[in-house]
């Protein structure tokens, strides 16, 4: 969705550090990738946040919707068996 | 039978009832979507479970928090004013770095509430137009002048204070996007409360002068601070449907106690009074029992009649209007820079 001056909604990843993922911290507005960038980083790393910022347009993203939640997830609501708890193993057995 | 029914056997005996059941729920809401939407909705709010931007919600939820939020980010944007207007004269090098980097927290909290607010579907140039016409409010506090550089040292300690215990509150809100933007508002906040006690601070410790200025400036802003909280309970008309939706979690009245029970010994221990003779410490219950607050001054300026009222919202149009070009060009310059690298790729 633009607003009435073509300014697109950007979503904001950053990485606060080297060895972890980037993670969603907000949105913005901005009238192109590199006033994105540079918005994010004034808006979102003013004290050392980050070390690295991704941005997309938010329209760019595909969503699952939250109607169809149950629907959705339902593959994995009934292997419990995927987990590790699912199966008994005597007390006596270590490393495991 | 069903003895002999192993593990296997029963996960899918699970599944199939699994099944059934969500057959049964979309008959459900085939014969009545609102209903079982407004029931999970419910569920959501009593078990505290965030409600998130694509989730079904009530028309009147989604209204009051737009307000709310939206209220909030320009309370956040005219805050910067009377802040602004110091820059230029803080008293040191030290002073002006540290009101700069505050006001500009102040314009980055505006940034992460319209930002949440555009989740419920708002707009943001719309609701910059409703601030400018004098159709959405921001918080009345903001329409007092700051008359002296103590007056700025006594909003980073006292209103961003208010704000704070407020704003904690609000963390735990039940609109996810609105919550996350409070704990980050939070964090920053901090540095904006304790640059101004220390501000304060030295002003009280200061010469005669110096400490007059600091007590004439506490004199100006308590009250108005204690009114940020809002009307008390009982005349505060949309409270209880805010609370029962959990968007608020503590009522104005605890809020406002809150507030005077963590700042009253800070204000002592400057070595300044509380220009409240009717300030009194209840050992029994442990909180400062308060006099009357002059509710006519808080809704007279609520309605406009604030010593800055018309100041605020003029800079606002202002800047408004006088930046649209920036605004402008930066989208005309996008543009062409997309058809220039389209026609490229062609080429």
């Amino acid at each position: 969705m633009n607003n009435k001056n073509n300014w697109s909604l950007y979503e904001v990843f950053v990485r606060s550090k080297q060895g972890l993922s980037h993670r969603h911290v907000g949105s913005l507005r901005a009238p192109d990738e590199e006033v994105a960038l540079q918005n994010a980083r004034d808006v979102y790393t003013r004290r050392n946040e980050g070390i690295s910022i991704w941005v997309v347009k938010s329209e760019l993203i595909t969503s699952s919707q939250p109607d169809e939640k149950a629907e959705f997830f339902e593959p994995a609501l009934d292997k419990v068996y995927r987990h590790p708890t699912f199966y008994n193993i005597p007390s006596g057995i270590e490393h495991m | 039978m069903l003895k002999k029914i192993n593990d296997t056997n029963k996960y899918i005996l699970i599944l199939i009832v699994y099944r059934f059941n969500l057959n049964v729920s979309t008959l459900g809401i085939s014969e009545g979507t609102m209903n079982n939407q407004q029931q999970i909705f419910d569920q959501k709010i009593e078990k505290d479970i965030s409600i998130e931007p694509k989730d079904w919600m009530p028309e009147a939820y989604r209204k009051t928090l737009i307000r709310q939020i939206g209220q909030h980010a320009h309370s956040e944007v005219v805050g910067m004013l009377p802040e602004g207007n110091w820059i230029t004269r803080a008293p040191t090098l030290k002073r002006k770095a540290v009101l700069m980097a505050k006001v500009q927290d102040e314009a980055g909290h505006a940034l992460y509430l319209y930002s949440a607010a555009e989740t419920l579907g708002a707009d943001r140039d719309d609701m910059m137009d409703k601030l400018i016409a004098g159709r959405m409010k921001y918080s009345s506090i903001f329409n007092y002048p700051t008359l002296s550089w103590a007056d700025v040292a006594a909003i980073g300690w006292l209103v961003d204070g208010a704000a704070i215990v407020n704003q904690v509150a609000l963390c735990r809100t039940s609109y996810g996007p609105y919550a996350r933007a409070m704990v980050r508002v939070c964090k920053e906040e901090s540095f904006h409360q304790r640059q101004g006690f220390e501000a304060m601070m030295e002003l009280a410790n200061g010469t005669p002068e110096q400490k007059q200025l600091a007590q004439d400036a506490v004199n100006r802003f308590w009250w108005p601070a204690l009114m940020m909280f809002g009307p008390s309970d009982d005349n505060s008309p949309n409270s209880a449907q805010s609370m029962q939706w959990k968007v608020k979690l503590f009522s104005n009245d605890e809020l406002r106690q809150k507030f005077v029970d963590n700042t009253v010994s800070q204000v002592l221990q400057l070595g300044l009074t509380v220009p409240d003779p009717d300030l009194k410490l209840n050992e029994a219950t442990g909180h400062y029992e308060f006099g009357e607050i002059n509710w006519d001054e808080f809704f007279a300026i609520l309605a406009g009649k604030g010593p800055c009222n018309h100041e605020r919202i003029e800079a606002r149009r202002k800047a408004w209007e006088g930046g649209k070009w920036v605004r402008d060009s930066a989208a005309v310059y996008a543009q062409k820079r997309q058809q220039q690298s389209a026609a490229q790729k062609v080429a």
